[in-house]
């Protein structure tokens, strides 16, 4: 009997030890606090030159990016392989999408060379714990900016570079236009998502009350608003977008005019290197600033040559030293704009009019369009 | 009973086609009224199936994207090593049909797979590919034949170095990228490729850790036996994609700056552990099966400890546990889809990834019913392969 009691207590604390263990890893708030702090600690090593030295923590990690993507010889950019427009594998074998042609555009920015990067597939799951650990060193894989993941899971936000919201598809014959026409209807929504609960928030914030059809997977709930078993389907416009290209009819669907959530989807940094927050951001800016000033991959060659204007001239790098104080050569922004492209050319490349994954740009637009898209000085 | 001795030939029937489907199908009238309600049934289950294979899918997508499917992103130019070492393994299983199964119409099936496969619209390369594949397993199977005695020992020696083999051409020697075999690295091994390395690194690695386990947990010192139940039930009780969410997101966590584990090679280590513990269990249960006669007969031949189990326990114990093993086996090879889910581009991921290519929306069905056949032609071959072992070995008859 005392063998049996002392065989079990072990085991007890075994699948304790296991259960504490296990309750860390999905949960990522909370307990991933603790794994920043380690983090940070040993990124900062190389730097110091001895591990008895971890007095300063933030700015000790200045550098430490740049420094390992260059002995490397590659950036590991962490990138989603599943949506279409954003991220996937070409049938050639080639990653694909926008969220994929901002690794390019940062490779070419540290390297001149767009083909210098090594493109990892993570999950929802596990991308941010990948980033903390260093297996990435740029997460680009469309990620909602909120202020939770901002601050608690290690990482910052670099600038939005696909502004999404969530909308709502209905037949087109349907005549709906607004929510409250969804007055006592149903609508078909993927079950534990932020999706459902903003759904749930919107609608009660006007008081249109409606039956919600949830389903596991998105698959299910566009199957079902195919069928015909709700009034309509909603999830965040880029993916309605994909979806309704797949429906039998796409024409015979629409997407209401609303927004219901604000969904900017940017790539991520590790906390602790302000030069690779600021290579990153740059970076963004210089796609930006491309399409602004209409310097395509195509007529870059003509402007640098012909270049007047004092901004175009220190973007291009042809005055002033713009690239060194990032860390780079001056022509970072040229190399961007000539081996991957300005921003329009790699909307349109994924999600423009001649692709089956069509958004309109809308928010995604310049300034001086009417959009959000707005880089500043370079200068 | 006058004439006993007269031996009467058995009454023959000669057989016919109609005269069996009245014998047996319509013998009497509810036969006949069960016989077309079947076939009614039959026919209205098996009719939209069909009509979708033949008519509704696209199969366009599975086509465009074979080389996807097969082996990911592994670069097309270095793609002659993995035909190098296929044909290693065909002419490897040809040798070894010749040598020792009994029937050659079995054989020659098999060796025709890849002549038949060269009929599809793969393109000329891979054509070429398959049709010397059929001739190695041809010549293999023609050597075994012609002389079994001589070649038996090389061809032992060949599937012992396979697995070395195999990884070498795959991963690459030379780090300069045009050097001899430039290096392969393991990011881009993918699709059906990665499943077969995943499920043979997994099946190899855990067979020996599995029976030493259930011999420790057999073990008369306490720490052993102690350790070996703790990993067994440990691991039993957690799920594999548990351990495969450790491995790829804990693990980098707690290991030094600098020092990265390849994230293939996490996926092999945690599918070989998991594994283990159940093949250590299956293992216990045919330890458990041999009479103590057979000890003691061992050690009444002068046999130590080691001898016993080697010579005389686990030759019989093996032999009586094989189609569990192989049940376990088929397992592993259907558990390594799920990886994933932890961001491996195996046949399940690039699946996913294939999915979303714009052109190729929404064709869920085809991509899947497809890799969905490609698991049933394997898992079904491990099972075929495994019943020749048992019938050669005689399980179940002594």
């Amino acid at each position: 009997m005392r063998k049996i009691f002392v065989v079990l207590t072990l085991f007890t604390a075994f699948v304790l030890a296991l259960a504490a263990c296990g309750g860390a890893a999905p949960a990522p708030s909370g307990e991933t606090v603790t794994v920043k702090e380690t983090v940070v600690v040993t990124v900062e090593v190389p730097v110091a030159g001895s591990p008895a030295a971890p007095a300063v923590v933030a700015p000790a990690g200045y550098g430490v990016t740049l420094e390992t993507v260059k002995a490397r010889g590659n950036l590991i950019c962490g990138v989603n392989s599943q949506v279409p427009g954003f991220g996937y594998v070409d049938a050639d074998g080639n990653f694909a999408g926008i969220d994929v042609d901002y690794c390019r555009a940062l490779a070419a920015a540290i390297f001149g060379d767009a083909s210098k990067v090594e493109f990892r597939p993570v999950t929802a799951a596990e991308r941010f714990t990948a980033l903390q650990s260093g297996e990435i060193d740029i997460l680009s894989r469309n990620t909602t900016w909120s202020l939770v993941r901002d601050t608690e899971l290690g990482g910052n936000f670099v600038h939005t570079t696909f502004y999404d919201g969530q909308g709502m598809m209905v037949p087109a014959d349907s005549g709906l236009t607004t929510l409250e026409d969804l007055e006592g209807g149903t609508i078909c929504v993927q079950t534990g998502t932020t999706t459902e609960l903003n759904l749930s928030d919107v609608m009660a914030s006007l008081g249109v009350s409606y039956t919600p059809a949830v389903f596991e997977d998105a698959d299910a709930t566009f199957a079902a608003y195919a069928e015909g078993r709700c009034d309509a389907v909603t999830t965040d416009k880029s993916g309605l977008v994909s979806r309704r290209s797949v429906l039998p009819d796409p024409s015979a669907h629409v997407i209401m005019d609303v927004t219901m959530s604000k969904e900017p989807l940017g790539p991520m940094v590790r906390h602790g290197d302000d030069q690779w927050f600021d290579i990153a951001q740059w970076t963004v800016f210089a796609m930006f600033a491309g399409e602004e000033f209409d310097i395509t991959s195509a007529n870059v060659d003509d402007v640098k040559a012909n270049a007047t204007a004092p901004e175009v001239r220190r973007l291009l790098g042809l005055e002033g030293d713009l690239g060194l104080k990032l860390g780079l050569t001056n022509d970072f922004a040229y190399n961007i704009i000539k081996l991957v492209g300005n921003y329009e050319e790699v909307y349109n490349r994924n999600l423009g009019p001649d692709t089956p994954t069509y958004i309109p740009r809308g928010l995604n637009s310049l300034y001086t369009e009417g959009g959000l898209l707005y880089a500043p000085p370079f200068r | 009973m006058s004439n006993l001795n007269t031996v009467l030939p058995p009454v023959s029937e000669r057989s016919n086609i109609l005269r069996w489907m009245r014998r047996n199908l319509f013998g009497s009238w509810y036969d006949a009224l069960l016989t077309i309600l079947g076939a009614l049934i039959a026919y209205w289950a098996v009719r939209g199936f069909l009509t979708w294979v033949f008519t509704v899918a696209e199969w366009e997508v599975v086509s465009t994207n074979m080389r996807l499917l097969m082996i990911g992103q592994y670069p097309l130019e270095h793609s002659d090593r993995l035909w190098v070492w296929l044909g290693f393994l065909v002419f490897l299983s040809g040798n070894s049909i010749g040598i020792w199964a009994r029937r050659s119409r079995f054989a020659v099936v098999l060796l025709l797979i890849p002549a038949l496969l060269a009929l599809f619209p793969f393109g000329d390369s891979p054509r070429q590919w398959l049709i010397l594949l059929c001739i190695a397993g041809l010549v293999g199977w023609g050597f075994g034949r012609a002389r079994p005695d001589v070649l038996k020992r090389s061809v032992i020696a060949g599937w012992v170095i396979s697995l070395p083999v195999i990884i070498l051409l795959t991963h690459g020697l030379s780090e300069s990228e045009s050097g001899f075999m430039p290096i392969v690295r393991t990011n881009l091994w993918g699709g059906l490729l990665l499943t077969f390395l995943l499920t043979v690194v997994g099946i190899l690695f855990s067979f020996p850790i599995g029976v030493l386990l259930a011999l420790g947990r057999r073990s008369e010192l306490p720490i052993i036996r102690w350790f070996s139940v703790g990993y067994i039930e440990i691991v039993r009780g957690v799920p594999l994609i548990t351990i495969l969410f450790m491995a790829q997101l804990m693990l980098p966590l707690f290991l030094p700056t600098g020092w990265t584990v390849d994230r293939v090679v996490r996926a092999m280590v945690g599918i070989t552990l998991f594994s283990a513990a159940y093949l250590a269990e299956n293992v216990r249960g045919g330890l458990q099966a041999i009479p103590r006669g057979q000890f003691e007969a061992a050690h009444a031949l002068g046999l130590n400890g080691f001898q016993t189990m080697t010579f005389v326990i686990l030759p019989q114990a093996l032999r009586l546990i094989i189609p569990i093993l192989v049940g376990q086996f088929i397992a592993v090879f259907k558990d390594t889809s799920l990886v994933a889910i932890v961001g491996l581009l195996d046949l399940v991921g690039i699946a996913k990834t294939v999915l979303a290519q714009p052109e190729f929306l929404g064709l869920q069905r085809e991509v899947y019913a497809f890799i969905s056949l490609i698991f049933w032609v394997l898992s079904y071959g491990m099972s075929y392969l495994s019943q020749q072992l048992e019938e050669r070995l005689g399980v179940g008859k002594r």
